[in-house]
């Protein structure tokens, strides 16, 4: 049994003004999250995600369909009860969302009262936690002294203060710079393996899908149109929208104006091959082109790792006679994918 | 200027009557206009108690007084005053016309400085389990408070020039002295005298409220 799961959800907005139309801004996605699993959804703005996600705790209500969390529907729980439920779920969010008038442990603390803790167990707790993020030394500041890092860092702490088993990240990392969403990525990665915590992570940046997720959902217009193990997903997108996210990160296939480009510059024939896991050996691909005398060159493509495992498409200019080069491509085709582009 | 003199216990008299009104006012006032104000803002379309009818009977209420200039709202609310304090005239009467109208006034302004409050911090609150009372107590107020000091602050200034005014209709307090002894006696020193405390006491005030919101500001 799947720790979440959604069954057929839609979110309908009444329409804005009479006349105009309803807005369907989640269009019946099931999706299932297992416990331990880091979930990625990504998508472009207006997708549907972060409705999505905010379905999950109930911070808006689904028009039909099943969110079952943790073996109960929540989606027909009253507000009075989806509050003990909240206490289960920790969430972050792009602009932190701290209380401004609070230090930062009391921001912390915020939920453990909210949970009803005693006051002792209360600052035990997020001293524990303040040192878990590395912020033990600004219990005392109030959020507008802290960077964006930190910032977030406080609200992961102030979400995990109640001790979870899920984490929605809500587009957590797309207010930091490069450097500190990758800081922010790592601590959320040692949330999931020190603490077990399932963490559904919303995105519009390919790049964190890569970095921590373990399965990947890819939105668009309200409806899940791809969904797999990330290292699937990342090697082989089936639908165009996750292509061209995957394309945001990993440089495979040229584009039509690319090769025109390639073509004009390089006088050979020009060829991709996919490489995808270990299952493909490029030493054995590389040795079959040396051995029958042909100059190869790379002009575009990379190999990327997702959890470990190589992908990526490499594309080549061969330059030799045509006779000798259709001999060995015969060859090589029996050992990976290969695309000849002119 | 030996007028004044003269009148010097009845000068103290009144100050100490302009601050009774300012202060009951202000509290009951401050009270109803906080009331109306988490009102307006807790039923407004998207908030967390939202209440599309209640939302518009109390939006309409305030829209509906808030004009009334104050010196034909004293007299248009006089049967109410009587109605409720047992007499159409004196101090009483007054606080009750001053708080009322105050109330309308105030709600305006605690609205505006609550929709200041991020609605993001609102949502960290209820994806932790608080309810909606907590969240008022424990988010929107106290992250409301700085320009809340100032709204209070703004709206005691206006109780001042009220309660002046309410002299007219037979409360007591600077605006009746200056009235009864300044103007209607042809002795603008008297007058000018009730003024300068007036200014004295707007100003101090004021300062205060500056400073109890940078406090609550941390700036």
């Amino acid at each position: 049994m799947a720790l979440v799961s959604l069954r057929n959800v839609s979110k309908v907005y009444p329409p804005a003004s009479k006349g105009a139309p309803s807005v369907t801004a989640i269009d019946s996605v099931s999706l299932d999250v297992e416990a331990g699993d880091i979930y990625g959804i990504i998508g472009y703005s207006g997708a549907g995600k972060s409705t999505l996600v905010r379905l999950v705790n109930a911070l808006e209500h689904s028009t039909s369909g099943e969110i079952i969390v943790d073996g109960q529907d929540i989606a027909v729980l009253p507000e009075r009860a989806l509050r003990k439920v909240r206490l289960g779920i920790g969430m972050i969010f792009q602009q932190f969302n701290l209380l401004g008038s609070r230090t930062v442990a009391r921001n912390v603390a915020y939920p453990l009262q909210v949970a009803g803790y005693p006051k002792k167990q209360r600052a035990a707790r997020v001293a524990e936690l303040l040192d878990f993020v590395g912020l033990s030394d600004k219990a005392g500041s109030f959020p507008d002294q802290l960077s964006g890092g930190q910032k977030q860092r406080v609200g992961i702490a102030r979400a995990l203060a109640t001790q979870p088993s899920i984490l929605l990240a809500d587009e957590a990392t797309s207010a930091l710079d490069p450097e500190t969403t990758h800081e922010v990525l790592a601590l959320l990665k040692r949330v999931n393996a020190e603490f077990g915590v399932t963490i559904i992570v919303i995105t519009h940046e390919m790049d964190v899908i890569q970095t921590i997720a373990t399965k990947v959902a890819v939105m668009d217009q309200g409806r899940v149109i791809e969904r797999g193990p990330v290292f699937d997903v990342f090697s082989n997108p089936q639908a165009a929208a996750s292509a061209r996210f995957v394309a945001t990160v990993v440089k495979g296939v040229p584009s039509a104006a690319e090769l025109a480009v390639l073509r004009a510059r390089h006088a050979g024939r020009i060829v991709t091959l996919a490489f995808r896991d270990s299952a493909v050996d490029q030493g054995a691909v590389f040795g079959e082109l040396a051995r029958a005398g042909i100059a190869f060159e790379v002009v575009y493509g990379g190999i990327n790792e997702i959890q470990g495992r190589p992908f990526g498409h490499l594309t080549l200019a061969l330059t030799a006679a045509d006779r000798v080069i259709d001999t060995v491509l015969a060859h090589i085709r029996t050992l990976t994918t290969v695309t000849e582009v002119r | 200027m030996d007028a004044l003199i003269d009148l010097l216990p009845e000068l103290w008299t009144a100050t100490y009557e302009t601050l009774y009104i300012v202060a009951m006012t202000l509290f009951f006032g401050g009270i109803g206009g906080l009331l109306v104000g988490l009102g307006l803002y807790l039923t407004r379309a998207g908030s967390i108690l939202e209440n599309k009818p209640l939302f518009f009977v109390l939006n309409l209420l305030v829209n509906f007084i808030r004009p009334i200039p104050f010196i034909i709202f004293l007299a248009a609310a006089q049967p109410l005053a009587r109605a409720v304090t047992g007499s159409g005239i004196g101090n009483n009467a007054i606080i009750f016309t001053i708080a009322l109208a105050a109330s309308f006034a105030m709600a305006r302004i605690v609205e505006q400085n609550l929709l200041t409050v991020t609605p993001g911090v609102i949502d960290a609150a209820r994806s932790v389990g608080a309810g909606p009372i907590r969240i008022i107590f424990t988010v929107l107020l106290p992250e409301a408070l700085g320009p809340l000091i100032l709204g209070y602050t703004f709206i005691f200034v206006a109780l001042v020039d009220m309660s002046a005014v309410a002299g007219y209709v037979g409360g007591g307090g600077l605006g009746n002295f200056a009235l009864l002894y300044g103007y209607r006696q042809f002795n603008p020193i008297v007058t000018w005298a009730a003024v300068l405390l007036i200014i004295v006491l707007v100003q101090f005030v004021q300062f205060f409220g500056n400073y109890l919101a940078r406090k609550a500001l941390r700036r």
